[in-house]
């Protein structure tokens, strides 16, 4: 094993985590402001990468294909928010997850009925395809590099959204008190649809991204979806902040896992056992991180005690 | 004298720069009521949930029945004998009044993790949940949904879930608030015979009441308590006269 | 509005009279899906004793079908290999006896629930629905990458195993089995609703606060609620996968956990008989649905969307009015 490996490894790890926060952002945001537990958010995940890999292959761009992405997913969002979500406010959390998961089956045999079963191909656009040389030799894919830039670059324009203006101040009232925010005469239910079809927005989005390393299929979202939920579980709800550490800590410990873990058994077993008992404890690890998050902190790194 | 059942030992609690429970000391012996009393926003139901176990205080200790009791949750005080009412009923709403009792005579006796005998079959709770009932005058509502109760039978209903576990206090947080004038009178008649049985800390905002009943009284005012004394005391203390009383009067 | 009794007992006698009809002419395919019904039922009626009685609203019990369908897998697998489960400290030979599995199912996915409800029940709400599906797909993705069972292909069982005095093989009579279990359970949930346990727990789902101040450990109530329920729901793992002779780790997909709560929300949540009426309505459904269209569960989605919007009964509420207290 190198360092340079270990490195590469690190920098996946990253990438992987700042995808996760985007889903995990705008779940935990949703949680925050309207007390909704949205398990249909893995759709809009899946939304937003069929819309970029459609539209992305119908015009080759994989700029218009974001676009794409971007606007399918907030547009679904509101949409699901104006017709479902809306009428679940005031329901108790059973409720909730199952109308979300009934949202779930519509989106997934949707698509299957609109794009078929078989994966879509969504192209790394020409610029950002081959590999960069880094600092200390590491040839690293360039679009793997960029997901990570434009993914730090949400996450500080998402810090900055709710900390510094005037429609992230009307977030934050309404996480703390929902009667205080609409005393302030803001439109609550508009408010409520916008919250929601920004995480959608920022689901769909990191769908398109991802996408264009996986393959675009139905059911894409759901292992995303459960992801950010250790994410959220980690880092506390309601909390970007939160949202960010838990994303960063379960990426790096899920990638890393999987890397050193057959390496470290390695030491102690032969080869082959050695992969198999690494790989299969290294799939468990984020679990394992999570129960002792719980067993120390049950209300997350970040949540509110 | 005796050793008080309960002894609140300079208890303080703040919320930031709120100082909410601020060094109180007061104690409940045997055979009285002593009433808690202090304008809204003195630290009362603060006070209260660190007695019943909801809250941990900053600093100080709370004794039960000669035991330390400070780091004990609501669950260890209520099976040592500490027996609650709130402010708000409440109760298993979609039960019945009766199956409520049942539930305090289910704690009381503790043997909880049996999964197979009938409970309101139970001869033994049956009794107990029953006689609890025919105290505060409910039996004839035994059967109805606890939700489809008036709001004073409800708070009929708390009293009556405290009496099946034979505490030794009751700790009453308002027990009269809501109740119509007939009502409270009657409360009042029946707490006045119960503290034969275990003495009981009273929050109460009705003043008639506190000095009809009340052995003690003891003021709280911004989370401090400025006097503890008999009625009369209390009624002659100028300085709680200024604080609270003389408002009171003349609000009234 | 006709009494819940009746109507319960109506249920019990037409998912008997289904598989009889379609043994005496003779469809087997039919017993099949009355067994499928029967033992995902159990799966539902397990659950029902958390979410319905004791209001934890679980999104893991999958784990719990899983690890009861790999006790069976592993043990039936061992046994028609001719090699041992494990050889040392001491000898332990797989099994073709459908009680010794059941047994195993039943502890295993016990001590699962005991230890996830342990950690989870800690938390209230979205955490606990979070954390529950998590832990449920932690075995999920561990079962994929672990080879020695088959990993993503999972195990087939050539044999259906054995049951003293009956033969499995037919299908009626592995019907009958499953029919006797499901009887039984839902005789036990009935009796622990009943019992001090049950009052407590269903106290406790609606007001913590009051159970507590009683002297009763609601954190506890809800573990055993928990365990015994992951044990239910394990025993029809183990059921399942002597019905389909096969174990995969579908079986821990988080959609069969929300398949569970779907039953239990068609026929009515915090009904005894709920599960055994949703269970019934899904497979019903997929069959005329699935006829119609490949994307049935669109439909499937679209129903499910309009019970929780507009109809909150269930089918059992639909028919016997609101839920009265019982006592």
């Amino acid at each position: 094993m190198s360092i340079l490996l270990l490195i590469e490894q690190v920098l996946n790890g990253l990438q992987f985590g700042l995808m996760l926060f985007l889903m995990a952002a705008g779940l935990t945001l949703i949680f925050g402001v309207m007390g909704i537990i949205n398990l249909a958010h893995g759709s809009l995940y899946m939304v937003g990468a069929f819309a970029a890999a459609g539209v992305a292959g119908a015009t080759g761009s994989f700029a218009l294909g974001l676009v794409a992405a971007l606007a399918a997913a907030a547009m679904a969002g509101a949409i699901v928010e104006i017709t479902v979500i809306r009428r679940l406010y005031t329901r108790d959390h059973l409720d909730q997850v199952l109308a979300t998961f009934a949202l779930i089956l519509i989106f997934s045999e949707g698509t299957r009925w609109l794009f078929g079963s078989f994966p879509l191909f969504l192209d790394v656009p020409a610029a950002l395809s081959g590999a960069v040389t880094l600092p200390g030799g590491i040839e690293y894919p360039l679009y793997r590099l960029a997901i990570i830039v434009i993914g730090l670059a949400v996450a500080a324009g998402l810090f900055w959204l709710i900390a510094r203006t005037r429609i992230g101040i009307r977030i934050r009232a309404g996480e703390s008190d929902r009667e205080m925010i609409a005393a302030l005469g803001v439109d609550i239910s508009r408010l409520y649809t916008l919250v929601f079809a920004l995480g959608a927005a920022l689901a769909g989005f990191s769908g398109a991204l991802v996408g264009a390393i996986q393959s675009v299929q139905v059911g894409m979202g759901e292992p995303v979806l459960i992801l950010a939920f250790v994410v959220i579980v980690i880092g506390g709800i309601g909390s970007i902040r939160g949202a960010f550490v838990g994303a960063i800590l379960v990426g790096l410990t899920d990638t890393l896992g999987r890397f050193l873990l057959p390496v470290l058994f390695g030491f102690v077993m032969d080869p082959s056992a050695a992969t198999s008992v690494g790989s299969a404890l290294a799939s468990m690890l984020i679990y394992i991180l999570m129960a002792a998050v719980l067993l120390f902190r049950p209300t997350g790194l970040y949540g509110r005690a | 004298m005796t050793d008080p059942i309960l002894d609140v030992r300079g208890v303080s609690k703040s919320f930031g720069a709120l100082q909410a429970s601020d060094n109180v000391s007061l104690n409940l012996r045997a055979g009285e009521i002593h009433a808690l009393i202090g304008p809204n926003g003195a630290g009362k139901s603060t006070l209260i949930k660190q007695i019943a176990g909801n809250m941990r205080p900053d600093s100080g200790s709370i004794w039960f029945n000669g035991e330390d009791v400070t780091t004990l949750d609501t669950v260890a005080r209520a099976r040592r004998g500490l027996g609650r009412t709130f402010q708000i009923s409440s109760l298993a709403m979609e039960h019945t009044v009766l199956q409520n009792v049942m539930l305090g005579a289910l704690g009381h006796d503790g043997g909880v993790m049996r999964f197979f005998r009938p409970v309101m079959k139970d001869h033994a709770l049956l009794n107990r949940a029953m006689a609890a009932l025919e105290r505060v005058g409910l039996v004839d509502q035994a059967r109805k949904r606890t939700a489809d109760l008036s709001h004073g039978q409800r708070r009929q209903l708390e009293v009556a879930v405290a009496l099946t576990l034979s505490p030794k206090a009751f700790v009453m947080d308002e027990p009269m608030a809501g109740l119509g004038a007939e009502g409270s009178r009657a409360l009042t008649g029946f707490l006045d015979t119960l503290r034969g049985e275990a003495p009981i800390l009273l929050v109460e905002h009705d003043m008639d009441v506190v000095f009809a009943l009340a052995d003690r009284i003891s003021v709280l005012v911004y989370g401090a308590l400025i006097a503890t004394g008999t009625a009369d005391e209390i009624r002659a203390n100028p300085e709680v006269r200024i604080a609270y009383l003389g408002e009171e009067e003349d609000g009234a | 509005m006709i009494r819940e009794r009746y109507l319960n007992l109506a249920i019990m006698l037409a998912l008997l009279a289904v598989p009889l009809w379609a043994w005496v002419s003779d469809e087997p395919f039919t017993i099949t899906l009355a067994t499928r019904v029967a033992i995902l039922a159990l799966a539902g009626v397990g659950l029902n004793l958390a979410l319905g009685l004791g209001g934890l609203v679980s999104l893991g019990h999958a784990a719990f079908f899983g690890l009861g369908g790999y006790a069976m897998g592993i043990l039936a697998h061992h046994a028609q290999t001719y090699t041992p489960l494990m050889e040392s400290p001491f000898l332990i030979e797989g099994t073709k006896s459908m009680p010794v599995i059941w047994l195993v199912a039943v502890l295993v996915s016990a001590l699962a629930a005991f230890a996830i409800g342990l950690l989870s029940l800690r938390t209230t709400g979205v955490y606990f629905i979070m954390i529950t599906l998590a832990f449920g797909q932690m075995f999920y993705y561990f079962t994929i990458s672990w080879p020695a069972y088959g990993g993503e292909d999972g195990l087939s069982i050539y044999v259906r195993n054995g049951f003293p005095g009956l033969n499995t093989l037919d299908p009626i009579q592995f019907f009958g089995l499953v029919y006797g279990v499901l009887a039984l359970v839902l005789v036990f949930s009935a009796t622990l609703a009943r019992s001090r346990f049950g009052l407590a727990l269903a106290a406790a789902r609606q007001n913590e606060e009051r159970v507590r101040t009683v002297g009763l450990d609601a954190f506890r109530l809800r573990l055993m609620a928990f365990t015994i329920s992951g044990a239910i729901t394990g025993l029809a793992g183990a059921l399942m996968a002597d019905l389909n002779r096969f174990v995969s780790p579908t079986m821990f997909s988080w959609h069969m956990s929300g398949e569970f709560i779907v039953f239990i929300i068609l026929g009515g949540v915090g009904r005894l008989f709920g599960p055994v009426v949703g269970a019934g309505l899904f497979i019903i459904l997929e069959h005329i649905l699935g006829g119609l269209s490949e994307f049935w569960m669109i439909y499937l989605g679209a129903l499910l969307l309009a019970v929780v919007l507009f109809a909150r009964g269930g089918l059992i509420g639909a028919f016997s009015g609101p839920e009265v207290g019982h006592d």
